[in-house]
């Protein structure tokens, strides 16, 4: 019956252990067994999530997590682990970092990210368009996040917009002045430039789902190749746009800048990142930052219905700022690394 | 007309395939956890999701509820990257609706529906990658994720396309053949009993043509249904083996 039922899986998980003692009561509790939540009745849910409130607060205060070394918990252990913090964020699945070329018709790049039970996809395509009035010697980059069924079947129809619009925006406002150089997208002032569409395909949503997107966004624009392209211009003023012969011949995008989001989700008193659906479900509000390489906060929101306190805030500030910046270094590393494999790097996809 | 010789004088079409071959089928069962069933299958070039969700209460109005059979709800959806020039819209479009409503067809026809009354099942594909043939490779990919998901079926169901160029059926078309406008014909057959659960033919063809173009495309379902019976079996085998039995 629990074959997938999430919820159910990490209670048994968590009382198995025993690490949750005073709440070993609710080992017997009905909806402990239950396979999948949409097959009970209106009031069940409500209790199961109650449960698992009750148990993941417990479990943080306990300074015990789910998962394992991987998933590190704040007070941030010493920079030993900060190579570890890459990989828990995105191989919780033993060791998945997926990196697959989508599509062959064309030489964009997409690639995909897996973070615990989070998959995404991510596709960049370049395409020739005008540049905005107001930056007229730049180009743009467009965001699109796709919710698809897939995920849930709450999403389906128009039922995962909200939430992609939600997401694509953030996106957009994370990446401010300086994060890309857009002026290198321009190929002639106020007539021509390119246009980077990030199209973020949402596969699977199993908790962190903006810092894991933004990560795969940046892994996504590290590989984007745009061919070059020169603007010949004849005696009569008329330009003529040359694409290169040789298809090797690209600029590639210089990502230092780009940052990543990290959320931190209060629960209790304390504060963690890379939260998995439980420990969302637990947490009453979230702060969700956008930092750079270099630690610089980009952007910042508080997300969720409940309040923060303002000292708490700068806490998990601080704690973003460190996370983020063992995140950049170990993520940079990565890409450089994978990219020096060059054509013997493995790709791993579906087919696993 | 100097179009594209899409079938050589020896015998090789575009991408060196004999007539009747099929592309390189890869498939995987299981991709996904959430879910209760998943499935993804590459063929050739073209790429497909396909997630089960069910048979669970319906959502939404009650009154859409079937008092002797579960509902078969799919919807079709294909990533803004999956083609050369990029979509606005994964679904929602009139094509992606059409094709939802051809794969509840075909698989209303193959699920047992009868087993559970006044349920629904979710069945949703994901083109990520499109050259050619999705239809198809939606219907296998989904078949894998029902199976996936222990849903009882009458069969596999195994859907294949097929074209006609030069007096010559052709068997699971690329892009390109696609593209150039024979006729072409999508197939889906349930392999045991030899039934067709959806047929789709596209443009004017000779009827004097049909039964061969027919044929080929059954040779084809039923090459692809060995295929994906051995995924099936490779699946069972890992998971009997994890399980320790």
């Amino acid at each position: 019956m629990c074959r997938s039922g999430n919820r159910c899986g990490v209670q048994h998980q968590w009382v198995c252990q025993g690490q949750a003692g005073e709440y070993w009561g609710h080992s017997s509790f009905p909806g402990g067994d239950m396979g999948r939540p949409q097959g009970a009745s209106a009031e069940e849910p409500l209790r199961l999530l109650e449960c698992s409130l009750l148990l993941g607060t417990s479990k943080v205060q306990a300074q015990l997590r789910e998962g394992g070394p991987f998933r590190s918990e704040t007070p941030f252990p010493s920079s030993e682990v900060t190579c570890q913090v890459l990989q828990g964020y995105m191989s919780r699945r033993g060791g998945w970092w997926l990196g697959a070329w989508l599509p062959a018709s064309s030489e964009d790049p997409s690639r995909l990210c897996l973070q615990g039970h989070t998959d995404i996809l991510v596709g960049v395509k370049a395409e020739m368009g005008t540049p905005k009035l107001e930056k007229p010697d730049e180009g743009y980059v467009e965001f699109f996040v796709d919710c698809s069924a897939n995920a849930t079947p709450e999403f389906e129809g128009r039922g995962g917009d909200d939430l992609g619009t939600e997401i694509a925006n953030t996106l957009a406002r994370i990446f401010n002045k300086g994060s890309l150089d857009l002026k290198s997208l321009c190929i002639s002032p106020r007539e021509h430039c390119w246009v980077l569409y990030v199209d973020v395909l949402l596969l699977e949503c199993g908790g962190n789902l903006f810092d894991a997107i933004s990560i795969a966004v940046k892994a996504a624009l590290f590989n984007t190749r745009i061919p070059r392209v020169h603007v010949l211009e004849d005696e009569e003023g008329s330009k003529e746009i040359e694409l290169s012969d040789d298809p090797y011949d690209c600029i590639q995008l210089s990502v230092e800048n780009v940052p990543c989001i990290i959320t931190l989700c209060k629960i209790g008193y304390r504060h963690v990142v890379d939260a998995t659906l439980q420990e969302e479900a637990c947490s009453l509000a979230s702060l969700l930052v956008s930092v750079t390489n270099k630690g610089v906060v980009t952007c910042m929101r508080k997300v969720g219905k409940g309040s923060l306190d303002p000292e708490s805030i700068f806490e998990m500030m601080e704690t973003g700022e460190r996370v983020g910046k063992a995140l950049h270094s170990s993520l940079q590393s990565l890409l450089h690394k994978e990219e020096s494999l060059g054509p013997k790097r493995q790709k791993v996809g579906f087919l696993g | 007309m100097a179009g594209l010789e899409l079938l050589s004088d020896q015998g090789y079409r575009v991408d060196g395939r004999r007539a009747g071959e099929l592309r390189k089928i890869q498939a995987r069962m299981g991709v996904f956890a959430q879910a209760d069933g998943s499935a993804y299958i590459e063929q050739g070039n073209t790429k497909a999701l396909a997630v089960v969700y069910g048979p669970h209460e319906i959502r939404g109005s009650r009154s859409r509820a079937l008092p002797d059979r579960a509902l078969v709800n799919c919807q079709y959806s294909s990533a803004t990257f999956s083609t050369a020039e990029r979509k606005r819209r994964p679904h929602g479009d009139r094509k992606s609706c059409e094709l939802g409503l051809q794969l509840r067809q075909t698989f209303e026809a193959a699920i047992l529906t009868q087993l559970h009354p006044r349920s629904q099942i979710d069945i949703y594909v994901q083109v990520l990658q499109a050259d050619g043939g999705t239809y198809a490779a939606c219907v296998n990919a989904a078949t894998l994720a029902v199976l996936d998901a222990g849903i009882p079926m009458r069969d596999f169901v195994c859907a294949c396309s097929a074209g006609f160029v030069d007096g010559t059926a052709l068997t699971d078309l690329s892009h390109v053949e696609e593209a150039s406008g024979s006729p072409q014909l999508a197939l889906a057959l349930l392999p045991a009993s030899g039934q067709i659960a959806l047929l789709e033919m596209d443009a004017r063809l000779h009827e004097d043509h049909l039964e061969q173009v027919l044929e080929a495309a059954a040779q084809a379902a039923r090459g692809v249904h060995t295929l994906l019976d051995r995924v099936v079996r490779q699946h069972v085998r890992e998971a009997s083996i994890l399980l320790g039995d």
